[in-house]
């Protein structure tokens, strides 16, 4: 798509392009170009020289136990984060649609959640699963259940799962929702006239027209849970126990700020933006075929 | 007939019910984190220290918001609220200004550069700075920008998002009002600020409301950037308000700025919903 009639002139829309390109310059282009060159140095422990080591630092982070480790946790986290926030929001979203007079009520209800900064959330779950003062996991205790998610790292993992999701909800609502009121009448009334009951049509017909919103969905809530959590983990679990919840994202940032190791740190942003590259691609595969629709 | 079939598509009687009641258990579900910790910002300590704490409000809602709000733990609460604000109003502000300008240029203009312009701004549409932070925090050292307003916002703002947003709105304005202009004898600029501006009034609010949320709730940047806690922002500083070690942390007071930092973005949303529907549903097309 192109503009037919546009204005002349060259100096006025370089003036205007300037402050973004200058600010993608400086503070995104300039660091990921740093990332890739630091990359592929060794800093002595003073940080006065670096050594040359090529793909040194990629070798020793794929052949690196921690690292590989950090990488299933992430796929675990990602995809558990990404199921618990879509499944109960499908749910609700469903539940919503039936009911039409008072749906609005409802996403108001569920609206809110969204603007609660990841970390917030984290601060939230951690009061409520606290090993000393926790309302949960007292209650669980009196089942007899002992919850301690700080020496525990299925128990950990479980509530930051938990913790990420839980705001994430409303968004994977909304979208869901808007989706769901969006399907036309006439097509679920038919199957109603053919004698098909509520979960068959959602399951025959509902569904599948949900799934480009179902697809962008997953998409968005991968890239959530791969970089937008730092607040949730940092706050409950700080990577622990012994790693268990360390994600790729808390990595770069223990390995960079808390252990200095900046070689391997900058390694790690690089094969990030690799992550970063495909899921963008797979972002615009979906764009290309909303296009098409 | 006509009745019998919709009584088939919505429901009547019990099975509305049923879905009532399963929506107010998920509501219920979902506000229970938020009013537990509204009600820990209502009672003392030692209630809360010797579990299970209450669950209903106590009557220290007073002393709670007025402890964190004038004394706060490292620093007042109400000095990292200001801190949030400036940094959120900041970066929704200067990310709108820039992407207008920029998404103009590259819609109404041809001038050389300008393919390649696009897509190094492009580029930067999913690379969240969680990514680069060790090389940008390089750069803000260098500049000297460490615990000051220009380190919080500027890097936040380098991302094509609401650029790309723009650009897709520009394409859809009809040419002829581009035309109109031209026969007119409008600069460009005119057209900018008396055509453009004005119809794209709806999604710079919209987009002001997603850009205000995500400034707000931004974590590790100002983590790393503000070591000063006078420079905290209100969602980093909670966690440096619990005290290392063994000591027992100040949950009444920790828990009202938990709420405290949750009110201006909450407000925002409830108050501008439709907006913020549109705006977010724009920004992931």
């Amino acid at each position: 798509m192109e503009k037919r009639v546009t204005f002349k002139g060259w100096l006025l829309p370089l003036c205007l392009i300037a402050p973004q390109v200058f600010i993608s310059a400086v503070f995104f282009f300039y660091p990921a170009g740093q990332a890739v060159w630091q990359s592929l140095f060794i800093p002595d422990p003073f940080g006065l020289s670096s050594q040359f080591v090529g793909l040194g630092n990629f070798e020793y982070l794929l052949g690196d136990p921690y690292y590989r480790a950090s990488f299933l946790t992430t796929a675990v986290f990602s995809t558990l984060v990404t199921l618990a926030s879509m499944i109960p929001a499908l749910f609700l979203a469903v539940m919503a649609d039936r009911l039409v007079k008072s749906a609005g009520t409802y996403r108001t209800l569920l609206i809110w959640p969204y603007a609660v900064a990841p970390a917030i959330a984290g601060v939230l779950w951690m009061f409520m699963f606290n090993t000393r003062v926790g309302v949960v996991s007292w209650y669980l205790g009196q089942l007899g259940y002992d919850w301690n998610h700080v020496l525990n790292g299925t128990e950990a993992m479980g509530l930051v799962v938990a913790a990420s999701a839980w705001g994430r909800i409303s968004y994977n609502f909304l979208f869901f929702f808007a989706a769901l009121q969006a399907v036309p009448r006439s097509i679920i009334e038919a199957a109603a006239i053919d004698g098909a009951r509520f979960w068959r049509r959602f399951f025959t017909i509902v569904l599948p027209l949900l799934s480009p919103t179902t697809f962008f969905l997953l998409v968005v809530n991968i890239v959530y849970a791969f970089f937008e959590t730092f607040g949730v983990i940092h706050t409950i679990t700080a990577g622990g126990p012994q790693q268990s919840t360390t994600i790729l994202v808390y990595k770069v940032f223990s390995d960079g700020f808390v252990s200095q190791d900046l070689g391997s740190s900058a390694a790690q942003s690089v094969i990030l933006l690799l992550v970063v590259g495909l899921l963008t691609v797979l972002q615009f595969k979906y764009i290309e075929k909303r296009v098409h629709y | 007939m006509a009745r019998e079939i919709t009584g088939m598509v919505e429901r009547r009687g019990f099975g509305l019910w049923l879905t009532h009641l399963v929506m107010i258990a998920g509501v219920l579900v979902i506000f229970f984190p938020i009013w537990l910790a509204f009600v820990a910002s209502t009672v003392t300590q030692p209630e809360i220290v010797r579990p299970p704490m209450p669950l209903w409000p106590g009557d220290q809602l007073i002393e709670n918001y007025t402890a964190a709000l004038f004394a706060g733990v490292n620093v007042p609460v109400l000095t990292m609220l200001g801190n949030s604000l400036i940094m959120a109003v900041g970066i929704a502000v200067g990310k709108i200004i820039i992407s207008l300008t920029s998404a103009f240029a590259i819609v109404y203009f041809r001038f050389p550069g300008r393919n390649m312009f696009f897509w190094l701004i492009f580029l930067t549409l999913m690379l969240p700075v969680e990514v680069r932070i060790v090389p940008t925090y390089e750069v803000i050292a260098g500049f000297g920008m460490l615990n000051s307003y220009q380190g919080l916002i500027f890097p936040l703002i380098a991302s094509a998002t609401a650029t790309f947003l723009f650009r897709q709105f520009f394409l859809t304005i009809p040419d002829e009002l581009a035309e109109a202009a031209h026969v007119d004898g409008a600069s460009p600029m005119q057209f900018f600020w008396d055509i453009l501006l004005p119809m794209s009034r709806t999604n710079i609010a919209a987009l002001f409301v997603i850009l205000f949320i995500y400034g707000w709730n931004q974590y590790l940047w100002p983590l790393l950037i503000t070591t000063d806690p006078s420079m905290n922002t209100i969602v980093m500083g909670i966690r440096q308000m619990f005290p290392s070690g063994d000591d027992v942390a100040d949950w009444p007071v920790i828990m009202a700025t938990s709420i405290l930092a949750m009110i201006p973005p909450v407000v925002v949303v409830i108050s501008m919903q439709k907006l913020f529907i549109r705006g977010l549903v724009d920004s992931e097309k």
